[in-house]
Parts: C-alpha cells; structure tokens; sequence
C-alpha cells in the first residue's frame, strides 16, 4: 500500500516552482503530507508529478505587520501554535490550533496545506473566515489576493488554479484584548469537527457588542460565516438569552453535511451548541479584558 | 525528474546513502531498505501513530513522509534509544509500570514521549494523555503508558539534579 510511480520535484524557489506548475502535466504540490500523503497511500489521488515545496525557505514565517499578521504557507501549524506572536496578537488561531490532529501531525502539517487541502471539517479556514483572512497566491500568469469568503468553491475546492500557488495568508488583527473563542465537537481528540465554531467579539464602553465574527466548520462544503447572528448580537448586550438566540440561528443557517459520523440535523444542532460555546467563551475573555483595562 | 534519487541522511546515528525510488516511504525504508523493523506500521494512513519516529528531534508519521524528504535530516527510530542494551530512563519505567503488552504501538508511542519529555520536562497528567492522543494503543488502556511516562520524567528530572 504505497504510492503508484510519480516523478518527484525538489525546487528551492517560488519561481522555479511557477515554472513547474506552468509546465508539468498533472502535478501536485506536496506541503506537509499529512492530507495528501494519505490519499497517495490509497491511491485516492496519483499524480503524474510531485513538486516537494519543504525546501522553499521563504515560504515560512510569521511576522507582524501593523495591524495584520503575515504568515508563510509553509509555516508549521506546531510552529504556529508554539509562535508567542501569535499567541499574543492572535489568540483563536492558537486556540483552534490545539485541535488540529496531534503533535505530531502539526509538527508537518502547514496552514497552507490545511486552507488547499479545504477539508470541510478542517478548523484552519473557519478561523480565518472569521478573521477575513486575504489568502495571497502567485502564478506565472500573475499575482492575485482572494479574499476567504471567497476561497471555498465547492467540495474540497479553493479558489486556486493548477498553475497557482498558495504562498501567504495575511490575518487583520482584532484590536488588543478583544475575546475570542473555539468550540467543537469530535468523537475524539485530534479529529475533524463534527461541527465547529470559531467566534470573535470586540465590546465597547458600555459593554455593548462593537464588532463580532461567527464562522461554523464541518457543516457545510466550506467554512460558513453566520452574518444573522453577528447581526442579531452587533450592538447589543450580549446577555445569556441574546447570545442562544443568536447561537440557534446556526441551526438554520447552515445546511449539514450527511455522512457517517453523523446527519445532517444532528450537525445542524451541534453547530448551534458550539457556537454557544465559542460565543460564551469570547464574551469571557471580552469582559475580563474591560474589567483589567477599563 | 527523477523517479529514484540519491539519499543522505543520519539514521540513529549512522551516516546513511542509497539510492531510493521516490515514491517509498520513510517508513518503508527503515524497514525493508535498512531492516529496522521496530518502527511499526498500523494504519499508512496518518491516524495510527504506529509509525512515529523522530525527524530532526521532532516526532512525524514516517508512512506520510516520503524517504526523499528526510534527505539531509536526523532520523531517530526506536532501535537508537537504548546505548549498548542499556535502556533509556523511559524505556525502563515502561518496563516497571506495564507500558505495553503487545508492544506494537510502543516504538511510535516511545517517539512521542521522548519528544514530550523533551518540550515539557515536568508534564502533567493532562499534558501526557494530550500527546498520547496520537498514538493509538489497543492493549493497555494508556494508564501504564500514562504511569511510565510520568515516572520516566520524574527519574530525568532527579538524574539531572544529581549530576
Ligand atoms: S502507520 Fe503511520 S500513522 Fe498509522
Ligand atoms: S501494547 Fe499492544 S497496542 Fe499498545
């Protein structure tokens, strides 16, 4: 049970990684493995060509830039989690980080990977639909920036043409101590979500709800932003019986996925608990935050 | 390109070259191309943890990883923790707190705690069964693992405070 032939592509720079892409029939970028390296395994996928892109060294990195976050799309997600940078100035990435696989499959596994793989169940992108991450992609053809919203095509299916390659992601940061919170469900710990919510709330002076962002995962083909509830919830008190009305709205929102772990009324339900939890968690985190500074 | 490639790498220690087809697994490669049979293969798909060495100090699935990528890297297996028959702290206290029964997940879960006992020198409870959660053990029900792997850092710990 190993890969059928392929040929095997080791470039050291973006550009000489264009010109594969450009050239090579059917070919597919290998980044941390831990998606595509399992369908290989099983034959699922079986490229003519691999094109290797862990030797490109300015692919990975994190670094602050003003008011956004700029990361590689090599970056490690270990890397990521462990990084005090974004610990500090991007808390629910860190957060949801802590259920992405293992140890040792984020020791691999990068945030480019995660958001071209497009799992619909995968934590990474409903992050950072909520952060209304700019997805940065080069190609021979030219350079474009796709917004998140506008990265999910389909069924496992980025915005991304074969001659393109993912090489960035930009995050606008939330205003320091703003709250956040990641809730989800698996049958174990490291799995996939069932359903999954990442949630960020900004409140101000008065307490009332400034800004909010809601993105559901495991419901749907791509990650789902929920905007009636952000809605419902902007310029409120978020109180106990506003943020479960709020959080019940994901029920009717989203619409499922079927599948063997579970149906689709069952996900509908569970998105609306998560979100409940990452909507409580972020309110705690808000209000603690007003509490030392205001 | 090429569909077999030159490979250099350190396995346990020991300065490795071969020429490999591209598409084996690091995996493999210990096994059938080297005979290190110790690392173990459940389920070549990423969920077992079974396969789990340690690449460059830190633990990856060796069935997701192509032996072309560990070119230039230092590959740690279960076959290089012990010196001279000598047994590894960690491996010791998996003796003393029935750590296994089977012993086919050990090697893999072995890799993960020696990465553990590396990042967190005083782990708790919770941080112990967090890092097992990727590798699965179908015999013991993880409290000796949870047990050995506990005492293992206690046992580092004081050895080197009496150095
Ligand atoms: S054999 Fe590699 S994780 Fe199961
Ligand atoms: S000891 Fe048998 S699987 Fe763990």
């Amino acid at each position: 049970m190993k890969p059928p032939a392929f040929s095997y592509h080791r470039p050291h720079t973006v550009a000489e990684t264009l010109e594969l892409l450009a050239t090579l029939e059917d070919a597919k970028l290998l980044a941390g493995g831990q998606s595509l390296m399992p369908m290989m395994n099983f034959r699922y996928v079986m490229p003519a060509n691999v094109i290797d892109i862990n030797r490109i060294a300015d692919l990975a990195g994190i670094e602050e830039r003003g008011d956004a976050l700029a990361i590689g799309a090599m970056t490690r997600q270990r890397d990521l989690e462990l990084s005090p940078v974004v610990q500090r100035c991007c808390p629910l990435l860190h957060e949801a980080l802590l259920n992405v696989g293992h140890v040792q499959t984020r020791n691999r596994g990068t945030i480019g990977g995660s958001l071209a793989h497009l799992d619909p169940a995968a934590e990474l992108p409903a992050v950072l639909h909520a952060h209304d991450a700019t997805l940065h992609l080069r190609g021979r053809r030219g350079d474009r920036a796709v917004a998140m919203a506008e990265w999910s095509q389909g069924f496992m299916t980025p915005n991304l043409a074969p001659d393109e390659l993912l090489a960035a992601i930009t995050i606008p940061l939330w205003p320091t101590g703003h709250g956040y919170g990641f809730a989800e469900f698996t049958r174990r710990h490291g799995d996939f979500a069932m359903a999954g919510t990442a949630a960020l709330l900004a409140l101000d002076a008065q307490g009332k709800v400034e800004r909010v962002a809601l993105a559901v995962t495991g419901v749907d083909t791509g990650p789902v932003r929920l905007s009636d509830a952000e809605a419902m919830l902007l310029g409120k008190a978020p109180e106990d019986a506003l943020i479960a009305a709020a959080a019940e709205t994901a029920a009717i929102s989203v619409p499922g996925l079927d599948d063997v772990h579970g149906s689709k009324e069952y996900r509908r339900k569970l998105a609306a608990v998560m979100t409940k939890r990452a909507l409580l968690a972020a309110r705690a985190r808000a209000r603690s935050e007003e509490a030392a500074h205001g | 390109m090429a569909e077999r490639m030159l490979l250099m790498l350190s396995v346990n220690g020991t300065e490795i070259t071969r020429e490999v087809p591209v598409r084996l697994t690091l995996a493999d490669f210990l096994r059938h191309e080297l005979a290190l049979t110790g690392t173990h293969l459940g389920c070549e798909h990423g969920v077992c943890g079974a396969c789990t060495v340690l690449v460059d100090g830190r633990t990856a699935r060796s069935c997701l990883m192509l032996a072309v990528q560990a070119d230039g890297a230092a590959v740690q297996t279960v076959e290089g923790m012990a010196v001279d028959g000598k047994l590894t702290p960690l491996q010791q206290a998996f003796v003393e707190h029935h750590g296994l029964q089977c012993g086919f997940c050990t090697p893999g879960v072995l890799a993960t705690l020696t990465e553990l006992l590396e990042t967190i020198p005083d782990p708790s409870e919770a941080d112990v069964r967090e890092w097992l959660s990727g590798n699965i053990c179908r015999c013991t029900g993880y409290q000796g693992i949870v047990d050995a792997a506990l005492a293992a850092a206690k046992a580092i710990r004081e050895g080197a405070a009496g150095e």
